[in-house]
């Protein structure tokens, strides 16, 4: 058996999508500083794809097997027809999952994705004291996830809370599992930071200690302990603290598609910061030619592309050489050995990076917060601070 | 055997878990928030006949007549039902 947790497989012989991520907007009502979005998201808001748009690419992707549909954003919510979209989605045969911040789930709404068959709702929280999660958020939205959180469980929903770690709440890990707990969650997963779009450029602020994680872990641990079968508890673990990277995606073009709000086919949710590539578009493109055959999805599936040290790695198999975009924001290399692997030429990156969120000055700059006003900067083009954090040649 | 599992026990599947053929895998799945399993021929063959009705002994009685050549299937269902109750993929009904 093939168990795919998160959808991450642990072995999957046959290429063919079985996860669909429909990030269907880049709209938020929160401002999280540790969103992977892109930070120039705010050109990909004016051209969204219609519902008629969505249905179609819904099917194509269901023909060549996807059955695990994720719909996210931004805030999914903040598109009025996601009721029309659940619903097509349950006739399809897919196990649908909406992502969402809680914030526009309503009864009404909630009631109509019950009636078309929506299978789960994944909930983010962000702290069990309302200071940091409205800090972090930049908003006031602490108490209405907890009456969201209420009305999932009161409609028969599984529920997973989505907690990303990062310093500020890092060490209240014990207590947020104890609220999960109390709010009746089914899953939790514990997303310590990746460091793509906004979180990368936050990176100083958000970087817990090696010490902090230790003992995240250690009260992760003893909570599974006392909770056991009743309530599952994943810890991603972030991959700067690891001296190997992640087999990011569960490898490029392998099981996951995501289809962006502008029609945009990408194999990972950070692709398009990647030089010189061109991404398949459903507006243009069918998504069975995006991904057997788009020289995007091609390019860095299997372990042809790779050069040294990854080429003649005995672990290549085990990471596909980790992240090529990680490899490229950090490096300036997309096909060089993720920088995390201590076998890479570049993992002084991480380790600076590691030693830089510690210096008192570089630790309390000020948080750039996800907005609009912040990402029409970035769209614009604002080189100095871009250039501060995206370290290119 | 760590879960104990007796002829009479009646199970479902279990509460937010979907059982399904998929035709793109040709195999059974187990869906769940954000999870698959992939259930290969004999899994499959057992968990389809799991309804919250029929006891594990209906299924084995059942599993025997349908496949008579298969040698020793009893062992390997029970074991199949230890493996699906100790991943929380059925819950007990009885």
């Amino acid at each position: 058996m093939a168990q795919l947790n998160n959808g991450v497989a642990a072995s999957v012989t046959q290429k063919q999508p079985l996860w669909l991520l429909a990030e269907v907007t880049y709209r938020c009502p929160l401002h999280c500083a540790f969103c992977y979005n892109p930070t120039d998201y705010d050109k990909h808001t004016k051209n969204e794809l219609t519902t008629e748009q969505w249905i179609s690419a819904l099917r194509d992707a269901r023909k060549m097997g996807a059955i695990q549909l994720g719909i996210s954003g931004g805030e999914p919510l903040l598109r009025d027809d996601i009721e029309e979209i659940v619903a097509e989605a349950h006739k399809l045969g897919y196990y649908s999952n909406l992502i969402t911040s809680g914030v526009g789930l309503t009864e009404k709404r909630i009631q109509a994705f019950k009636e078309g068959g929506l299978d789960h709702i994944q909930l983010s929280m962000h702290d069990v004291t309302e200071d940091i999660s409205n800090f972090i958020t930049n908003t006031r939205t602490f108490e209405l996830k907890k009456k969201v959180a209420a009305m999932i469980k009161s409609h028969g929903y599984p529920m997973v809370l989505n907690v990303v770690i990062h310093r500020y709440n890092i060490d209240q890990v014990g207590k947020i599992l104890e609220m999960a707990e109390a709010l009746g969650a089914d899953y939790v997963e514990l997303a310590n930071t990746q460091y793509y779009g906004w979180s990368l450029v936050n990176r100083d602020q958000l970087m817990p200690t090696r010490e902090q994680l230790a003992n995240a872990e250690a009260a992760t641990n003893a909570f599974r302990e006392r909770v056991g079968n009743k309530m599952k508890v994943f810890f991603v673990v972030p991959d700067y603290f690891s001296d190997r990277p992640k087999k990011c995606m569960n490898g490029w073009g392998e099981v996951f598609m995501i289809v962006t709000a502008n029609g945009d086919v990408l194999p990972c949710h950070s692709a398009r910061v990647l030089p010189g590539m061109t991404f398949p578009n459903v507006r243009e493109n069918g998504l069975e030619w995006a991904w057997k055959e788009s020289p995007a999805f091609t390019k860095y599936r299997g372990i042809e592309w790779m050069k040294e040290p990854c080429r003649s790695c005995d672990e290549k198999e085990n990471d596909l050489g980790g992240c090529r975009c990680q490899s490229y924001l950090l490096s300036g290399d997309a096909e060089m050995a993720d920088p995390v692997c201590t076998k890479s030429p570049n993992r002084h990156l991480i380790d600076e990076a590691l030693a830089n969120s510690q210096k008192p000055f570089q630790r309390e700059q000020p948080i750039i917060f996800r907005t609009d006003k912040n990402s029409k900067k970035y769209v614009e083009g604002d080189k100095e601070r871009i250039e501060q954090f995206h370290a290119l040649p | 055997m760590e879960n104990n599992i007796q002829h009479s026990d009646i199970y479902a599947i279990a509460l937010h878990h979907r059982f399904q053929w998929e035709e793109a895998q040709q195999s059974y799945v187990i869906l769940f928030p954000e999870g698959m399993i992939k259930l290969h021929g004999g899994a499959g063959e057992i968990l389809k006949r799991v309804d919250g009705k029929a006891s594990v002994g209906d299924i084995v009685t059942d599993l025997k007549t349908t496949f008579p050549d298969a040698e020793d299937i009893e062992s390997d269902i029970l074991g199949m039902f230890d493996l699906a109750v100790g991943k929380a993929w059925l819950r007990k009904v009885n």
